[in-house]
């Protein structure tokens, strides 16, 4: 388990360099999520509300053993329900504890166009920084996974942090810690991934889910939580988890190229015109400055002028 | 539908010109009377403050540098889309404003095949048909007309994505740069096209008026319009006179 400071490997809209990236190696951390244990008791839930000191809030019952229909800013942790009827008419419950992923490559992060509001730790933990956080909700376009929730009252955005106060101080998450049937578990991603693989193995050969596999999406360069499902390729029953999540091409390939090279395009006006300026010169109103002499601008039948200073509206000009 | 616009206009010229007056001094031709220099200046502070709100926004680079005019990030962003709102409302008075001298003509079609001339100062004076605003002029005014209602739209978007959904905020952010950049290029063009480029013209959008060479060099047709005259005897008449008096043994 890493100990110590959480050293900065990726700032958002950060111009510079990282401070420090390169000086220690750190082993990349992962949560394990096994759905096929989950008895769906909702401890994770609490804990995680404990811990990060959440209020108190007002939820909806519809009718099904989840707590409220979707996380919100300040609860980033719950317990996805879906009953499932298979081909051979038996039912599933299925629960999957919905958090953030912390993409590899986050969608969040790419998005976000404040200056150190999202920063990714060596140790792979995406966590948003409020204080720099301006309300601008771009991540939550960025997010594959609908993570990012806002605060209307404090106009920032909040999110699982992964419990890197916990995790910087050699600890488990909150949840991990509350997990009484062992379906969460936190380590190393390789130690996860690998136990993760283990037990998938375990349901396609002795539990007849064929199946069965480890979700860790290449899409987003793979997740710092990953979950064991009882059918992989059907990743959508699991509480809407996407098989393929995207970051919008808005946030890659725009954001990286497009918007740079359309702004130095668009300012490319001015030394156009100051071009223009120099060479061509400008278009003084003819003939040039010099005495007109008497009958220079003598007032036409509907002139303005004969009328004096103009307080209200010329008829013809607008 | 077009009487009401311009019952519309009457009235708004009428009342915010009751505020204000345009000095006419012999010579001259007045040609932006109170109540469209008010809208032209009211717009353009409201662009220049969602210009730079908007570009600190816009890129990492200009984010440091921008975003302490405006008190910080959070509050760059919490402006940004209220000065938007401003530039909206109240350019879109000035299209009602404008509506009838932007109107897209044939003869802006002429004037657009001949823009190599006009870019290269090719001749002295502009066709004669160049009515209040050229070719050029309408096609800056149009293109903000449809970058403001894509700005709008997608900028509410983007202000509201709960609502709006993930997707098309991400699209509404492409459009969103897109028109700020084709405003931000014409935008420069405006400037230089607005007082280096043309001599004589700024003081059209301070002090409301031009003088008549101004006018008959760059705007013949309305110079004919307001003024009953004949655009290029004038021009003529002045030009000789000039020139009898730089070189007076020469007649």
């Amino acid at each position: 388990m890493p100990t110590g400071t959480l050293q900065i490997r990726a700032i958002s809209a950060h111009s510079g360099s990282v401070p420090g990236l390169g000086v220690q190696r750190e082993e990349e951390v992962c949560k394990y999520i096994d759905v096929t244990t989950c008895i769906g008791c909702k401890a994770c839930e609490v804990a995680c509300a404990e811990w990060n000191d959440m209020p108190f809030q007002p939820t909806a019952f519809d009718n099904t053993y989840q707590t409220m229909p979707a996380t919100t800013w300040s609860y980033w942790n719950l317990i996805k329900f879906n009953e499932h009827q298979r081909n051979d008419g038996t039912l599933m419950w299925l629960m999957r504890k919905d958090q953030c992923m912390h993409c590899e490559d986050p969608g969040c992060l790419r998005a976000c166009p404040a200056d150190g509001a999202i920063v990714q730790y060596t140790n792979g933990i995406v966590d948003f920084q409020q204080e720099h956080c301006i309300g601008c909700q771009y991540c939550v376009s960025g997010c594959p996974f609908d993570i990012p929730k806002f605060n209307s009252a404090t106009k920032k955005m909040y999110k699982c942090t992964l419990c890197s106060d916990r995790v910087g101080q050699g600890l488990e998450p909150a949840c991990i810690k509350s997990c009484p049937t062992g379906c969460l578990k936190f380590g190393t991603k390789t130690d996860m991934r690998a136990l993760a693989d283990a037990r998938a193995r375990q349901l396609r050969e002795h539990s007849g889910f064929a199946n069965a596999g480890v979700y860790d999406p290449p899409s987003v360069g793979g997740t710092h939580v990953v979950y064991v499902l009882h059918d992989l390729t059907q990743p959508e029953l699991y509480g809407g988890l996407p098989a393929k999540p995207t970051i919008p091409a808005t946030y890659t390939v725009w954001k990286r190229a497009a918007k740079p090279i359309g702004l130095l395009l668009a300012l490319l006006a001015a030394p156009v015109a100051f071009f223009h300026y120099i060479t061509e010169g400008p278009k003084p109103p003819s003939p040039g400055p010099g005495n007109q002499g008497p009958g220079f601008g003598a007032p036409g039948p509907s002139s303005p002028d004969s009328q004096g200073p103009n307080f209200g509206e010329p008829r013809d000009p607008r | 539908m077009n009487g009401a616009v311009e019952r519309f206009d009457e009235g708004a010229r009428r009342r915010v010109g009751a505020f204000g007056r345009t000095v006419v001094h012999p010579g001259e031709l007045v040609r932006h009377p109170v109540y469209t220099r008010v809208l032209h200046w009211g717009v353009a502070i409201f662009f220049i403050l969602a210009l730079l709100t908007g570009l600190a926004i816009y890129t990492p680079w200009l984010y440091g540098a921008l975003t302490p005019l405006f008190g910080g990030g959070p509050t760059t962003r919490l402006l940004h889309p209220w000065f938007s709102l401003g530039f909206v409302v109240l350019f879109a008075l000035q299209f009602l404003n404008w509506l009838e001298p932007m109107t897209w003509t044939r003869d802006d079609r002429r004037w657009m095949k001949q823009m190599r001339a006009y870019v290269t100062n090719a001749e002295e004076v502009e066709p004669e048909y160049v009515d209040f605003f050229n070719g050029g002029q309408k096609l800056y005014f149009w293109a903000i007309v449809v970058s403001a209602i894509v700005f709008l739209i997608s900028g509410i978007i983007m202000w509201f994505p709960e609502v709006f959904g993930r997707v098309n905020a991400a699209i509404g952010y492409v459009l969103h740069d897109i028109a700020a950049l084709v405003m931000l290029a014409g935008f420069i063009v405006h400037l230089y096209e607005g007082t280096a480029a043309q001599p004589g013209t700024f003081r059209s959008m301070t002090r409301g008026t031009v003088e008549r060479r101004w006018a008959w060099t760059h705007h013949p047709a309305w110079y004919r319009r307001a003024t009953g005259r004949d655009p290029r005897a004038d021009y003529e008449a002045a030009r000789r006179r000039v020139e009898s008096q730089s070189d007076p043994g020469a007649r």
